[in-house]
């Protein structure tokens, strides 16, 4: 475990309340979906907070940020509000993609989240080429990539790596390596289940990290991110972690153990990082019954708003198929 | 008569300005759109060093430099979506893909990103691509390299597709594909590269919303795109021998479609072939014919009658090649047909 000494109370406060903002918002979706105010697919990141978390930290408001279907966390802790998010679960016209992507779709222009990509792998070449136009217009920003573990088995993932570094491009290559592709275990689906060693093969900096431990994934993501911005090419991080739900609603989880669901609950990185907070003497019982407080209330401040919010009328259907002529928008560059 | 109105592209005169070929017309429009705007750059398999595939870009390496004249590794699907990706962030990016049998490898990335974001976000990210990809078949190349599958392209909603006919279409559309705010395709049938023609005109931009009628007529609507077209053309003139008077309409845009040039043009002659060199199952044609029916039944008076190619992949022996594709021959025997059946 990365030791608490120099963390700041502060910082381990925002820390442990992003990781509660992530964990309370998806519980309440799962709540939802089985009221049937969810529908679709529901991907659920519960267990996973301190990837996305950690990882965002080390981001400043000018990087891109591409996710994938499992990006609830991700979008939240990137800046785009829980009402937004709820409300585009709803599928309401005030969601953040105006209720035409849902939970898989999550799109936010002003922190640059590009998605929400369902296809696994296909997010990937998008990183690539933001990338590509910072460097080709000089910038110095970083296009964040999150994937996981089953995207290492796609062509896309290899096209994009050897792309990326034949080409030194500024991308952060995130994979959050939960040992699932859906229902197959990394094992029975990856010749080499060392992931960061695949990258590693077409010449980048890449290394594991422990995806449990907030303040691990922080630190290696802040020494990726920078050199990544000050021209080091390409950078890999494998967060290993663990995906403590189903992998959809409708997983009845046939192909693992209570007993190894069980195990990885032991290392929960909400419990281990609060735990570690106090033995440091750095979280009293009211501050944490605060944390949560504000975690609750951000949660049901984001059901209020989806509850209200409005359906886009019919007749606006086969909007947004093309780009409207005027005012259309250029895209933030 | 004529139904052309002044607003859509028309034949050139034949006394107008400089010939050209169609691959130089690509190029030049290629190169005064990098030199007009730096956002611009061309990313492929073998654009730079070798000079494309098709010479499209023979000589632009030496002009802008390896940073904007981008070879690509073989990997369509991570170019394609480089490609997209770039374009989000605010680059204008024509991507070449060698030829429309290679796009399937980047299929994901033209389905399932680039003609979706617009819609799944909710209006906020569009994708100003610019995809060219060579088509078509009559090249002995057998069924891996032959095919067109511009028609397969055209069903997809968020996508427009257009496919250059003419030597002025192949330069002028690119301007206005750039400034699209949307992905455009743009199919360059390879057997037009060679083909001379009228250079494209500064002071005639084209569009990417009209079929043209590049021969007017009475007695019969030939409607094509793309490599069939000059086929077309030469059947209309062996019609016109034997006294038929056949009117030709090149699409030119296949998504979103003119429907109302062709059903002007079937409301005065009454009689429609559609020429085209995708499969006929589920084709391009399938659906011009369609719209004819829904909108425009009654002003037919004979069943309308198509010429694409045979059902099978694309052969290498060149008599069962010429055999599956659209002919002058074929073409010429269908509107007689039709014709006669009047």
């Amino acid at each position: 475990m990365t030791p608490t000494d120099g963390l700041t109370r502060e910082h381990g406060h925002e820390l442990l309340l992003d990781m509660l903002r992530i964990r309370r918002m998806e519980e309440r979706c799962a709540e939802l979906y089985q009221k049937t105010k969810i529908r679709g697919f529901l991907h659920l990141y519960i267990g996973e907070e301190a990837v996305a978390v950690g990882a965002m930290r080390a981001l400043t408001p000018d990087d891109a940020v591409v996710a994938t279907y499992r990006e609830h966390g991700h979008a939240l802790i990137r800046g785009v509000s829980a009402e937004k998010i709820m409300a585009e679960m709803y599928g309401k016209q005030e969601g953040c993609s105006r209720g035409r992507g849902g939970s898989m779709h999550l799109y936010d222009a002003p922190t640059r989240f590009y998605g929400g990509n369902a296809i696994v792998g296909g997010g990937i070449p998008l990183a690539v080429g933001m990338a590509l136009a910072d460097k080709m217009q000089g910038r110095e920003r970083v296009s964040a990539c999150f994937f996981g573990d089953g995207a290492a088995a796609e062509g896309e993932f290899h096209e994009s790596m050897n792309l990326a570094a034949l080409w030194h491009l500024p991308v952060l290559f995130c994979c959050e390596n939960n040992l699932y592709g859906m229902g197959t275990g990394i094992e029975r689906a990856q010749s080499e289940t060392r992931l960061a060693l695949r990258a590693a093969s077409y010449r980048m900096s890449a290394w594991d990290v422990d995806g449990m431990d907030v303040l691990a994934v922080e630190e290696a993501t802040r020494r990726a991110a920078e050199a990544v911005r000050s021209g080091g090419g390409p950078h890999f991080l494998e967060f290993r972690t663990y995906r403590f739900r189903a992998h959809s609603m409708f997983d009845p989880e046939l192909y693992r153990s209570k007993e190894e669901v069980a195990a990885w609950k032991e290392r929960d990185p909400i419990e281990l990082f609060r735990q570690r907070l106090r033995d440091a003497e750095l979280l009293t019982d009211d501050e944490d019954a605060g944390l949560e407080a504000l975690a609750s209330d951000e949660v049901e401040r984001a059901v209020a708003f989806a509850e209200a919010g409005t359906w886009e009328p019919v007749e606006d259907l086969e909007r947004f198929v093309l780009s409207e002529p005027a005012p259309q928008r250029e895209v933030a560059s | 008569m004529t139904v052309t109105t002044p607003d859509r592209p028309q034949v050139a005169p034949e006394s107008a300005t400089a010939t050209t070929t169609y691959r130089e017309a690509v190029r030049e429009a290629i190169r005064a759109a990098m030199r007009a705007d730096d956002r611009v750059f061309l990313m492929g398999e073998d654009v730079g060093r070798y000079g494309g595939c098709y010479a499209v870009s023979m000589g632009l390496l030496e002009e802008f430099g390896e940073e904007r004249i981008r070879d690509t590794p073989l990997s369509e699907s991570a170019f394609v979506g480089a490609g997209i990706g770039a374009a989000m962030a605010g680059m204008r990016p024509i991507v070449e893909i060698m030829t429309v049998n290679f796009s399937l490898l980047a299929l994901d990335q033209i389905l399932n990103t680039a003609a979706t974001v617009l819609h799944m976000s909710g209006g906020l990210f569009n994708v100003p691509l610019v995809i060219r990809m060579a088509t078509g078949g009559g090249r002995q190349l057998a069924a891996q390299h032959s095919h067109s599958l511009e028609g397969w392209y055209a069903h997809i909603p968020g996508l427009k597709v257009v496919a250059p006919g003419t030597v002025e279409d192949a330069g002028g559309m690119l301007a206005p594909a750039l400034t699209d705010p949307d992905p455009v395709l743009i199919f360059e049938n390879a057997l037009l590269y060679n083909r001379e023609g009228p250079a494209p005109d500064p002071e005639r931009p084209v569009d990417l919303v009209h079929a043209a009628v590049r021969r007017p007529g009475r007695d019969v609507s030939l409607i094509t795109y793309g490599g069939s077209l000059h086929k077309t053309l030469e059947a209309a003139e062996a019609l016109e021998q034997s006294g038929i008077s056949a009117e030709v309409i090149d699409l030119r845009v296949l998504r979103p479609l003119d429907t109302e040039t062709v059903l002007a043009s079937v409301a005065h002659t009454h009689r429609v072939v559609l020429i085209d060199e995708g499969w006929k199952t589920g084709s391009l044609a399938a659906e011009v014919i369609a719209r004819i029916g829904e909108r425009a039944f009654y002003d037919l008076d004979v069943p309308p009658a198509r010429v694409c190619s045979a059902e099978v992949p694309l052969p290498y022996a060149k008599h069962l090649e010429e055999a599956a594709l659209p002919s002058v021959e074929r073409i010429v025997a269908a509107a007689r047909k039709v014709v006669g059946g009047g």
